[in-house]
C-alpha cells in the first residue's frame, strides 16, 4: 500500500515537471493515393517517402509533435477512396488527408473532409474547382491545377499561333475541368475549339481518337488526361505521323515521370507546366538527390514535391498555434507565409489556393541530355498572380466579394 | 462526297482497320485461354500477367541483352512458355482432379502475385519500348496513314491464328489433344501421354499470349497493369464467342475489336463498355456463345 502511493505520487509528480510531455501534441496523416494503377509513380509510395522527409527535416519529434503517416491505395476510384477517407476519419483518428490524385476522387474526399471537419492538403489532384466552386474551408490545394495549366502550356501555345484546337479529354472530372478551362484560354485569345473527344478512363489505344483529331485539321491537339493515358496518347501520336503532317501536340498535364516512361526520342520538342522541377535550382537538387536516395533512385514529381511542402508548412502551423484543433490550424496555415526550397515563397489564399510560380518547360533533345532524369531546359516563369485563377473570378463561396 | 450517318467514308474505312488492329489483339489473347479451356478445363486468369512478361521480357532481351525485336519475338515466347509449363506441373497438375473454381483461384493469385512483382521492380508508368527500325513509317492508303507496325501485327496475329487452328484441327497432334479432352484414359490406354501433351498445351497458350504481348510492346508502353487492363475484355471475348471455341475466338476477336472501333466514332464515351453490352445480349440469346456447343 506504502509502495503503490509513493510511486503514485512520483509519477504524477513527474508528469507535472515535464511541460514537453504535457504538451505533446499528436498528429496522423493518412496519405491516400494510387498505389498500384496509372498515377502509382508520379503519386503512390514516392508521395509517403516525400512526407516522411517533411517529418524528418521540421525535426517534429524535437518540438513535442508526434507525427504517424498512414497510406492506402484509392485505385482511383471514388467509393473506394470515400470509405478509406471515413474510417481514417471516424476510426483510425486521421487528422489530414495528403495527397489525393484524381480529381474524380479528391472532389468526393473534399465533401467528406468538410463534413467531418478534418483537412486535405491536396496535391496531386487536379481540378480547379477544388478551390472554385467545390471549394470548402477545410481543403488547400497545393501544387497546380487544371486553370495554371491551361494558362501555361495552353497560353504558350495560342501565343506560338496555335489558334484551333481539338481536345482528347479523359472522361472524368479531372478531363472535363482541364478541357473547360483550356478552352476558355483559347477562346480568350482569339483561338478556336473545333471539337472534343471523350475517351474512357483508364484507356490503352488512343488511336481511334488521334485519328478523329488528326481529321479535324486542329493545329493543336489537347491531350486534356494524365498520366498512362498522357503517355499511350504521344506514342501513338508518334506512331500515326501526326506531328509529323503538322499537327501539335500539347500536353496539358505531363509529369517529369511520364517523360522518364516516354523516353526523349517520343518526349522530345513537349512542352509542359510543372510548378517544381527537381533539377531546378540548389535547393530543389539537394532535397530530390535525398528523395532519390530513399526512393529506388527515382526523381520526384511535382505531386510528391508538393507533399513534402504542404505537410511542412502544416507542422510549422501546428507548432505556431500548439494545437491540432482544425480551424485553428488552417486560419494559421493561410495566415503564414510558405516557404521552402523547393516552391520557394509563396501563401495559401483564402479559397484554399496555394499560391506559387509556375514554369513552361520543353522536353531536351536526346542529345541534349546529360544523363538520367536531365529531361527538361526551362522557357518561362507564370508569376503566381498569372498561373492561378484571380480571386476576383473565383466561384468559391468563401471569397467575399 | 457523301456521307455515312455524319461520318466522312474515310475516317470510316480507317477506323475499321483500327478495330481490326485492336482485334488482332484480341484474337491472339483469347484464341490463347480457349486452348488452354477447350484442352485443360482450366479458366487462366493469369493469361493477362502472361502477356505482359511477353512485352517485359522483350524489354529485357534488348536492354540488358542487347536481342533484337525479332529475336525476342521468338525468344520471349519460348521463355514464358517454359515458365508456364513449370506452372502448370507445379501448380495446376495438382488441381487436376478438383473444381474449375480451384483453377480459376490459383490463376488469379498468381496473376497478382506476378503484377506486383513486375510493379515493384519497374513503376506503372511503364518502359520505352522502340519499333524496330525496319517496320518504321508507314503507308499512305489514301483514307488514312497506317502505321507500317500496325499492319505488321494484324498480319502476324492472322498468320499465328490460323496455324493455331490448323494444328488443332487437321493434324494428328491436335487429334490427340482433342481425343485426351475427350476421355483421357482410353487416350492413355492408347499409349499416348496425356499428362505430357496437357502440360505442353499449357505452355503453347501461355507461348501465345507472350506473343501478342511482345506485338504491343513497342504500340502500348510495356507496363505492369497492361495486362489486367485487357484480360477482362479478352474473357468477354472468350465467352461470346463460346468458352474453348478455337474459330470462336478468332472470328469474335476481330469482330469485337471491329465494333469497339466503331463506337470509338459515334459514341467514344460506350467504347470501355459495348463489349460487355454484346457479352450480355449473347448470353441471353445463346447461353453457350456465338460458336459454342451447347454442354
Amino acid at each position: 500500500m506504502k509502495l503503490k502511493t509513493i510511486l503514485a505520487t512520483t509519477a504524477l509528480a513527474a508528469l507535472m515537471a515535464s511541460p514537453a510531455f504535457a504538451q505533446q501534441i499528436a498528429v496522423k496523416l493518412g496519405v491516400l493515393n494510387d498505389r498500384s494503377g496509372l498515377y502509382a509513380d508520379l503519386t503512390g509510395e514516392g508521395s509517403v517517402v516525400a512526407a516522411k522527409l517533411a517529418v524528418e527535416d521540421f525535426k517534429a519529434a524535437e518540438k513535442g509533435i508526434k507525427v504517424e503517416i498512414v497510406s492506402a491505395d484509392h485505385q482511383n476510384k471514388p467509393d473506394v477512396g470515400s470509405n478509406i477517407a471515413r474510417q481514417w476519419y471516424d476510426q483510425d483518428g486521421v487528422d489530414v488527408i495528403l495527397d489525393v490524385p484524381t480529381s474524380s476522387v479528391a472532389l468526393a474526399i473534399n465533401q467528406i473532409t468538410k463534413d467531418k471537419n478534418k483537412i486535405m492538403l491536396n496535391s496531386g489532384a487536379a481540378a480547379s474547382d477544388l478551390t472554385g466552386k467545390a471549394c470548402t474551408p477545410n481543403t488547400i490545394h497545393w501544387t497546380y491545377d487544371t486553370y495554371a495549366l491551361a494558362q501555361g502550356t495552353g497560353g504558350a501555345m495560342v501565343k506560338a499561333g496555335g489558334d484551333s484546337w481539338f481536345f482528347l479529354t479523359a472522361d472524368y472530372a479531372f478531363g472535363h475541368a482541364l478541357e473547360r478551362d483550356t478552352a476558355a484560354i483559347v477562346t480568350k485569345n482569339g483561338g478556336k475549339v473545333l471539337g472534343a473527344v471523350r475517351t474512357p478512363f483508364p484507356g490503352t489505344d488512343f488511336s481511334s481518337f488521334l485519328l478523329q483529331a488528326q481529321a479535324s485539321k486542329a493545329k493543336v491537339i489537347g491531350l486534356a488526361n494524365a498520366g498512362g493515358d498522357t503517355i499511350n496518347s504521344i506514342k501513338q501520336a508518334g506512331e500515326f505521323g501526326i506531328v509529323a503532317g503538322g499537327q501539335k501536340l500539347a500536353g496539358l498535364l505531363v509529369f517529369v515521370t511520364d517523360v522518364n516512361a516516354l523516353g526523349l526520342q517520343t518526349a522530345q520538342g513537349l512542352v509542359l507546366t510543372e510548378s517544381f522541377y527537381w533539377d531546378r535550382d540548389e535547393g530543389t537538387r539537394a532535397w530530390s538527390q535525398r528523395f532519390a536516395k530513399a526512393h529506388n533512385g527515382n526523381m520526384p514529381s511535382m505531386v510528391q514535391a508538393g507533399v513534402y511542402s504542404s505537410v511542412l508548412h502544416y507542422l510549422k502551423a501546428v507548432e505556431a498555434t500548439k494545437s491540432k484543433d482544425t480551424a485553428t490550424v488552417l486560419a494559421k496555415m493561410k495566415e503564414l507565409p510558405t516557404d521552402d526550397p523547393l516552391f520557394g515563397k509563396g501563401t495559401v489564399r483564402v479559397d484554399g489556393r496555394k499560391m506559387h510560380d509556375m514554369y513552361l518547360y520543353e522536353v531536351k533533345k536526346p542529345s541534349e541530355s546529360k544523363g538520367k532524369w536531365d529531361y527538361y531546359k526551362q522557357i518561362a516563369v507564370l508569376p503566381a498572380e498569372q498561373a492561378f485563377r484571380p480571386l476576383s473570378e473565383s466561384e468559391c463561396p468563401l471569397v467575399k466579394k | 462526297m457523301f456521307e455515312l450517318l455524319g461520318i466522312p467514308p474515310q475516317a470510316l474505312f480507317g477506323q475499321v482497320l483500327l478495330g481490326l488492329i485492336n482485334g488482332s489483339f484480341y484474337a491472339i489473347l483469347s484464341l490463347g485461354l480457349a486452348v488452354i479451356f477447350g484442352l485443360l478445363n482450366i479458366i487462366n486468369f493469369a493469361h493477362g500477367a502472361q502477356y505482359m512478361m511477353g512485352a517485359f521480357v522483350a524489354w529485357m532481351c534488348l536492354n540488358y541483352l542487347g536481342i533484337n525485336y525479332w529475336a525476342a519475338l521468338l525468344l520471349a515466347p519460348l521463355i514464358v512458355g517454359v515458365f508456364g509449363v513449370l506452372i502448370e506441373r507445379f501448380l495446376i497438375a495438382r488441381l487436376a482432379n478438383l473444381d474449375h473454381l480451384y483453377g480459376l483461384l490459383l490463376t488469379f493469385g498468381l496473376a497478382l502475385i506476378i503484377q506486383g512483382l513486375f510493379r515493384n521492380s519497374y513503376g506503372s508508368s511503364g518502359l520505352p519500348y522502340q519499333i524496330p527500325d525496319a517496320l518504321r513509317g508507314g503507308q499512305n492508303l489514301g483514307f488514312m496513314f497506317l502505321p507500317n507496325y500496325r499492319g505488321w501485327v494484324v498480319g502476324a496475329s492472322l498468320v499465328v491464328c490460323l496455324v493455331t487452328w490448323f494444328m488443332i484441327e487437321k493434324t494428328r497432334l491436335g487429334a490427340y489433344l482433342r481425343a485426351a479432352t475427350e476421355n483421357p484414359t482410353l487416350t492413355q490406354a492408347f499409349g499416348i501421354n496425356v499428362p505430357l501433351l496437357v502440360t505442353l498445351t499449357y505452355g503453347f497458350g501461355v507461348a501465345l499470349a507472350a506473343f501478342a504481348g511482345v506485338l504491343a510492346a513497342p504500340i502500348y508502353s510495356v507496363n505492369p497493369n497492361m495486362g489486367a487492363d485487357l484480360i477482362i475484355v479478352v474473357f468477354a471475348v472468350v465467352v461470346i464467342g463460346g468458352m474453348g471455341s478455337i474459330l470462336g475466338s478468332i472470328v469474335t476477336g476481330f469482330g469485337l475489336g471491329l465494333i469497339e472501333g466503331l463506337t470509338k466514332v459515334f459514341y467514344p464515351e460506350a467504347s470501355a463498355t459495348v463489349i460487355f453490352i454484346i457479352m450480355v445480349l449473347v448470353l441471353l440469346v445463346k447461353p453457350a456463345g456465338l460458336f459454342g456447343r451447347a454442354a
